[in-house]
């Protein structure tokens, strides 16, 4: 069996605030093998960003443990923490661009960073620029561009150490619908082309079906149910699986039709209510 | 006013007041250079060391806030005086140029180290954030996002500084530091020199009128922002 790119084992993370303690993820495992669009899907304060952001340690696990790429990195520190966050690309909601860098200037920070050569950086810099189709916006500033510009750049920010893994949260939750789709397929191409393996973080069943192959859904910081994106839409299982189906109807319709032609009836167990937390994570 | 003519008036306190421009322009700009110069790493400091900052230290944070806030509430007038040892072992003489700009810099630093950590806290969380996730350690995000990115609010906040210490200088001039604000006052007040007076305002206002202009020039020039 390969090793699994990302692996989260019984991972839970809790924030006090105010003196109390509010328990954002409770026990959740999951594994993504090498090459997935894995897909985390929840309400919002489902504790989705969490869960990503443990991944590059940008917040620390109260408990579990975390693997990348087989490598043990729950209590990374110092210079592995860094190297290992050079190593994971992340991209964002709101694209957090440097708004005083141009263009290549901000494709090129996480290689400034490592100290890479000024010709070197600005050779990578314009090829990320391309491949995202950009390169006639190098020398433009972020406020110039529009949303789904300013998100391409992030992307190839995301990809300028050549990252094998990409942490994609609501990547498209501030953008309309045709651009939402045309950030969602340059992921996808990327994906296939450099075989960058993606988590995607959304509250949209849409963006689900349109590029992951996996997915598990989260709710109040459980793993309710994990699986194909296939089987997820043919036979939704957790309670807040079919809520998020719902809410996202037109995803839904068009796919569950396709998806259940597709998979004949799956070993399946009965369904739970997602509130009765402990017994109710599905897997196929 | 006037009452010899404005050329006999020019001949007569034109020396005086350009004097006293050039003594207020170095006491000003000097020290303002020296206060962001100690003023910047000051504010850095309080920032990365504030709860929920990049090095959260309690301790510490309290202290420099505590210290920043005893700088600031200390009135101008006295700070020159309580400093007058401290000046004197610094620069050797408590007059001139030399003698104001020591209470100058004392007295704008926890005052730019307040406006820094304003600044620095404009630049949004995600964007930090977005640095940390690339792998940059603490000193690059300090350098290379936090000053970088807060460079137009910290700028624009230079006209704020300068015509803030511009005001103070005239009370430096008071216990003898010279420039326009003490040719305001020993001609104008002491004297009843009305001319002299009036001259060595119009002047302050079109230098002030000219800092600020200049600030918003610098700061349209270097942000990016919109």
């Amino acid at each position: 069996m390969k090793t699994a790119a990302i692996e989260i084992r019984g991972l839970s993370k809790s924030f006090t605030v105010n003196g109390e303690a509010s328990e954002v993820l409770r026990d959740v495992s999951l594994t993504v093998a090498p090459g997935d669009i894995y897909g985390i899907i929840g309400r919002s304060g489902a504790g989705k960003s969490t869960l990503a952001r443990c991944v590059n340690l940008l917040e620390r696990p109260t408990a579990g443990q975390v693997f990348v790429s087989g490598q043990d990195v729950t209590h990374f520190a110092g210079r592995d923490l860094l190297d290992l966050r050079a190593r994971i690309g992340m991209v964002f909601q709101d694209f957090n661009l440097f708004a005083q860098r141009t263009v290549l200037s901000n494709v090129s920070f996480p290689l400034e960073i490592r100290h890479d050569g000024a010709e070197a950086r600005r050779a990578r810099a314009q090829e990320l620029l391309e491949l995202v189709g950009l390169s006639d916006k190098a020398q433009s500033w972020p406020s110039q561009l529009s949303g789904g510009q300013q998100q391409r750049v992030a992307i190839a920010r995301a990809l300028a150490n050549h990252p094998s893994i990409m942490l994609c949260d609501e990547v498209t939750s501030a953008l309309d619908t045709t651009t939402t789709q045309s950030i969602l397929d340059l992921l996808r191409n990327i994906n296939r082309e450099l075989g960058v393996t993606m988590l995607v973080i959304t509250h949209a069943m849409s963006v689900v079906h349109r590029i992951c192959n996996k997915v598990a859904v989260l709710d109040a910081g459980r793993v309710v149910e994990t699986g194909t994106v296939a089987d997820l839409f043919a036979h939704p299982q957790a309670a807040a699986t079919r809520e998020l189906l719902r809410a996202d109807n037109g995803a839904a319709t068009a796919v569950i039709a396709t998806a259940a032609a597709a998979t004949p009836t799956a070993t399946r167990r009965p369904q739970h209510d997602a509130q009765e937390a402990g017994a109710d994570h599905h897997v196929r | 006013m006037f009452a010899d003519g404005f050329g006999a008036f020019l001949t007569e306190f034109g020396p005086l007041l350009l004097e006293g421009v050039w003594a207020t322009l170095a006491m000003t700009l000097i020290s303002s250079a020296l206060a962001y110069l100690l003023g910047i790493p000051l504010g850095v400091l309080l920032t990365i060391t504030a709860p929920g900052g990049l090095k959260p230290n309690r301790t510490l944070s309290a202290t420099l806030g505590w210290v920043v806030n005893m700088g600031r509430s200390l009135p101008f007038v006295i700070l020159v005086v309580v400093l007058i040892p401290f000046t004197r072992l610094v620069v050797g003489t408590t007059l001139g140029v030399p003698g104001a700009i020591v209470p100058l810099v004392i007295a704008a630093i926890p005052f730019v180290a307040r406006i820094i950590e304003n600044s620095l806290a404009e630049v949004p969380a995600g964007v930090i954030e977005a640095a940390q996730a690339c792998g940059a350690n603490t000193f690059q995000i300090i350098t290379k996002v936090l000053l970088r990115e807060g460079l137009p609010s910290i700028a624009r906040s230079v006209a704020l500084t300068v015509i803030t210490l511009f005001g103070y200088s005239a009370i430096a001039g008071m216990v003898g530091a010279g420039g326009l604000g003490d040719i305001a006052i020993r001609y104008g007040y002491n004297r009843y020199q009305d001319d002299v007076l009036l001259a060595a305002l119009v002047i302050i206002i079109v230098l002030i009128q000219l800092i600020q202009s200049a600030c918003n020039l610098l700061v349209r020039h270097i942000d990016k922002r919109a």
